[in-house]
């Protein structure tokens, strides 16, 4: 296997009771990451973004499951291949927090309140590990200096109320990353962050990347925050991947109408007083997806086909995938056949 | 935008919160939210404040609608002091400010009606005749794009978006002349962003509003703003015309909030200044500047002495030492 | 009203929401129909005394030869009677001081919660005992000491209800537009505090039940002859060796009633909680 991690035809269905049938939240999602790769997953509230990245580390609970037909394999540091979504309990366990491991949106709600940082750190090592008592807190001191965290030896120390958000972000990091492991998926990490911190939260990010040879998948809404760490992205709207691509590729071969719309709007504009460029509508709700593209109703492009048939993911150029009629090479007449 | 007359003035506003503690409840510290700030809004013009969280923006634009109680200062609006009145007359020039919140999902009565959330501010501050009444809901239903179905609907069933839409509604069925707009598109998607923030503009052009428009998005404050302060631990820091603020940020606490704006482009280079540790307790603020304890550039001055606004250019003032002649 | 049909809709499809629903209304339905359904007057000998049940006399009659069965049924309206009233009472001034209270805050509240807790201090059968004894026996006074004991927890519930309430945006919201405190206390605030306070209006019945049905035991309450759960068991308990029926069949019914009244109310807690809601 080339790849560090290869999601084939993922889908996630929601249970919505016995008597009628589950809904599907996301969809024939392909995905590779290279190892020390960090890949950007960009979309809006709702797309699918951060249950497909549950997935991989098996977070999904009543009533999401993982669709039948679905491959997530993933390359081990032993070069062994394992399908992660056929993993007992037990087996994920041993997994996460060693070879893959999760920061989240919210570090307040993330850390127990009730321990100090160190017990949190060393709580993973005496879990993945057999250090002794000793080398646990060498490791995390060191850890937090690797973090940048000032006064480290009193951070350990402290709880987590006693902290920042952004040094809780930093103590995140920390714990995620203490294994060495393969994969950190980062859940929105900057999102409830200040700027200023976000900066500081996303530098740190980039740095600590040349140290570890841990690969990055990295949720956000955020292209500014894709702009700044990530190598290749996939953009998620409805629960499919509507645009694949390198990141420079992305942001100027923009091929997606959708795409386009994103960075067209807010983020992307300096410019006062004028108005903004506004995708019309609002995302449709799972459940609600229109036979075709799903992007069909908010799209300025939008033809006759759109409506009828449902565009796969095709390559447009190298490297370079879209989900969209305009970008399938066949003419209209071809289409309408 | 100069050749309208000011609309409002805040001239040396405060707000306190008390710390209380003790079996008596008496206050044992003050948390300093809003310290002494000053700025003007003219008609039709929106005032960006921008700052982290924290800094006291959203406090300083509920202090001037009178929903906290400021601790000193004055809020001149229309040339007679807010404060000075007493709370049945304050509640009847509400009907002239109005205030968009932020969450559109906790802002609106789950139990109304969006007919009866949009009839509300009109009952109270009219006397109208049902069709009277009618009349005006369908008009702002329509002016910020709901159809005349929708109202019968209840707000659980709109999207952020709509909600948001309802909320502005609200806010704007009295035809008020000032607005605060606290984080407006905060919790909004960025494709339904763009859609709020020009429908605030197209409403302002057309009901010749006022805003004051608080945010911690940079981006966003520059798009719709035509000034800007910038606040930091209770203080607007710097303010003047927005592009001359975003092209030349005088204070070094501006110059590192710009610098930390995401990059646009993975192609951008871009120069980034690191700032140090976090925003200080606003209820033990640090003697001297606010900024020095993070500032890259601090002086001896700074902690010391509180640095005074200081013109950099027409109309563009920033309060720090550096800019001392 | 669109809401309360909602609630019972909602109550109906929880099981024991459902065996509350119809146990209440059944004893409610034996209290009105005492006077037609009860085989003897509750106050006359009709009877041997001491007599085991038996076909004429379902329960059995008590130390005086009166029917039991017929005076459980005249006790029930007595029951529900006090306990409705005594509520009704503890409830209207409760929900009015917590309203002031959580309200305006301040010294007002301050003020308002000391007596509470004053009040709350006290076992509540201690402090009815007391009132009663100020006021004097039989049912009016006897509602009026267990509506006085149940003030403070109607008062602690709205209070806490509104204090939060307050503290919602759309509160704000409707601040910020301008709407009067009045308007603003019942449109915007008083629906959040019906939920929790219908529940404690469900509970506090049983309690006010149980209170009655003690004080009648201890003599303080409904006066013989007039027939009161609490008073028979208290005339019962002389004889419980040898008649254990004349006890039984009160104790039943306090028990039962009891029941009720709280797997009603537990189940119109979770109907009524909006976070379980989807």
């Amino acid at each position: 296997m080339e790849h560090l991690l290869e999601m084939r035809n993922l889908s996630i269905d929601l249970s919505r009771g016995k008597r009628r049938r589950p809904v599907k939240l996301v969809e024939g999602i392909d995905l590779n990451i290279d190892k020390k790769q960090n890949f950007g997953v960009v979309g809006e509230s709702g797309c699918g973004k951060s249950i497909t990245c549950s997935s991989i580390m098996g977070l999904l609970s009543f009533p999401l499951s993982v669709g039948r037909g679905s491959v997530i394999r993933f390359q081990r540091s032993d070069g062994s291949e394992t399908d992660l979504l056929k993993l007992s309990k037990k087996e994920l366990q041993k997994l996460r927090g060693k070879d893959i491991s999760m920061i989240f949106q919210e570090p307040m709600t993330a850390l127990d309140p009730m321990y100090t940082i160190e017990d949190q750190i060393v709580e993973s090592l005496r879990f993945h590990t057999d250090m002794n008592k000793a080398q646990m807190h060498e490791a995390a001191l060191d850890m937090l200096k690797k973090v940048k965290i000032p006064r480290p030896e009193q951070i350990l120390t402290d709880y987590p109320h006693h902290l920042s958000g952004g040094m809780l972000q930093r103590v995140m990091i920390a714990i995620a990353l203490i294994n060495n492991p393969r994969l950190l998926i980062a859940d929105e990490p900057t999102t409830a962050l200040d700027v200023t911190i976000q900066a500081q939260i996303l530098d740190l990010m980039n740095e600590l990347r040349e140290i570890y040879d841990t690969s990055v998948i990295m949720i956000t809404h955020d292209l500014g925050v894709i702009a700044e760490t990530c190598e290749q992205v996939a953009v998620l709207y409805a629960g499919q991947v509507v645009e694949e691509a390198g990141v420079d590729e992305i942001f100027h071969n923009t091929a997606h109408p959708y795409t386009v719309g994103l960075l067209r709007s807010v983020t992307s504009l300096g410019g006062a007083q004028k108005e903004l460029y506004a995708i019309r509508g609002t995302v449709p709700t799972a459940g609600n997806f229109s036979a075709g593209c799903r992007f069909a109703d908010r799209c300025e492009h939008c033809m006759s086909i759109c409506r009828e048939q449902a565009p796969k993911l095709v390559e447009v150029s190298h490297g370079h995938k879209c989900r969209c009629w305009l970008h399938t090479g066949i003419t209209r007449e071809e289409a309408a056949q | 935008m100069s050749e309208h007359s000011v609309l409002l003035e805040v001239q040396n506003l405060k707000t306190y919160f008390p710390i209380r503690g003790g079996l008596m409840r008496k206050a044992v510290g003050y948390v300093h939210a809003v310290e002494d700030v000053s700025f003007t809004i003219r008609e039709q013009e929106t005032f960006g404040l921008v700052g982290e969280s924290g800094c006291g923006k959203s406090t300083t634009g509920r202090t001037i609608l009178r929903l906290i109680e400021p601790t000193g200062g004055q809020i001149l609006f229309q040339g007679s002091d807010l404060c000075a009145l007493g709370q049945e007359a304050m509640r009847r020039r509400r009907r002239d400010m109005q205030l968009v919140f932020q969450d559109p999902y906790a802002s609106l009565n789950p139990r109304m009606t969006v007919r009866r959330l949009l009839e509300e501010p009109l009952l109270t501050h009219f006397s109208l005749s049902p069709k009277e009444l009618e009349e005006q809901v369908l008009w702002m239903s329509a002016a910020v794009g709901l159809a005349p179905e929708q109202l019968e609907r209840y707000p659980h069933q709109f999207s952020g978006g709509q909600r948001q839409r309802i909320s502005i509604a609200r806010a704007l069925i009295c035809k008020p002349k000032f607005v605060v707009a606290d984080e407006p598109v905060s919790a909004l998607d960025v494709s339904i962003q763009s859609q709020i923030l020009n429908l605030l503009m197209s409403l302002q052009k057309e009901l010749k509003l006022s805003y004051l428009f608080i945010s911690h998005d940079l981006n966003v404050v520059r798009h719709i703003s035509n000034r800007v302060g910038i606040m930091y631990l209770g203080r607007i820091v710097e303010q003047g015309e927005t592009e001359e603020v975003y092209r030349h940020p005088a204070h070094p606490y501006t110059q590192a909030l710009l610098s930390a704006i995401p990059k646009r482009d993975p192609a951008e280079e871009k120069v980034r200044i690191h700032l140090d540790g976090d925003v200080p307790n606003p209820a033990d603020p640090p003697k001297g500047c606010p900024f020095h304890d993070r500032c890259p550039r601090c002086m001896e001055v700074c902690r010391q002495t509180l640095p005074a606004d200081r013109q950099v250019s027409p109309g563009h003032f920033a309060a720090c030492h550096l800019l001392a002649p | 009203m669109r809401h309360l049909l909602q609630t019972i809709r909602d109550l109906w499809k929880d099981p024991m929401g459902r065996v509350g629903i119809i146990g209440v209304l059944l004893l409610i339905l034996l209290a009105v129909i005492a006077p037609l359904a009860a085989p003897y007057d509750p106050e006359q000998m009709v009877a041997m005394p001491k007599l085991a049940p038996c076909a004429e006399h379902w329960f059995g009659t008590d130390n005086y030869g009166r029917d039991i069965f017929s005076r459980i049924l005249y006790g029930a309206r007595v029951s529900l009677e006090v306990g409705i009233i005594a509520v009704g009472i503890g409830a209207t001034a409760g929900y009015v001081l917590g309203l002031v209270a959580g309200y305006f805050e301040g010294p007002v509240d301050r003020v308002i919660m000391c007596v509470m807790d004053i009040l709350f201090a006290f076992p509540s059968i201690l402090l009815a005992i007391f009132i009663s004894a100020v006021l004097g026996r039989g049912i009016g006074p006897t509602m009026v000491a267990i509506g006085i004991v149940n003030i403070p927890v109607f008062a602690r519930t709205v209070r806490a209800a509104v204090i939060s309430a307050k503290g919602l945006e759309y509160v704000s919201n409707a601040r910020s537009v301008g709407v009067r405190t009045g308007a603003i206390l019942i449109r915007h605030i008083s629906p959040n505090v019906v939920a929790p306070f219908t529940v404690q209006a469900t509970l506090a019945l049983s309690s006010a039940i149980l209170t009655e049905a003690s004080m009648s035991f201890l003599g303080l309450g409904i006066q013989p002859p007039d027939p009161s759960w609490g008073s028979m068991l208290s005339e019962a308990r002389s004889y419980m060796e040898q008649a254990p029926w004349t006890a039984l069949f009160p104790i039943l019914f306090i028990v039962v009633t009891i029941l009720l009244f709280n797997i009603l109310g537990d189940s119109l807690r979770d109907v009524l909680d909006p976070k379980l809601k989807t």
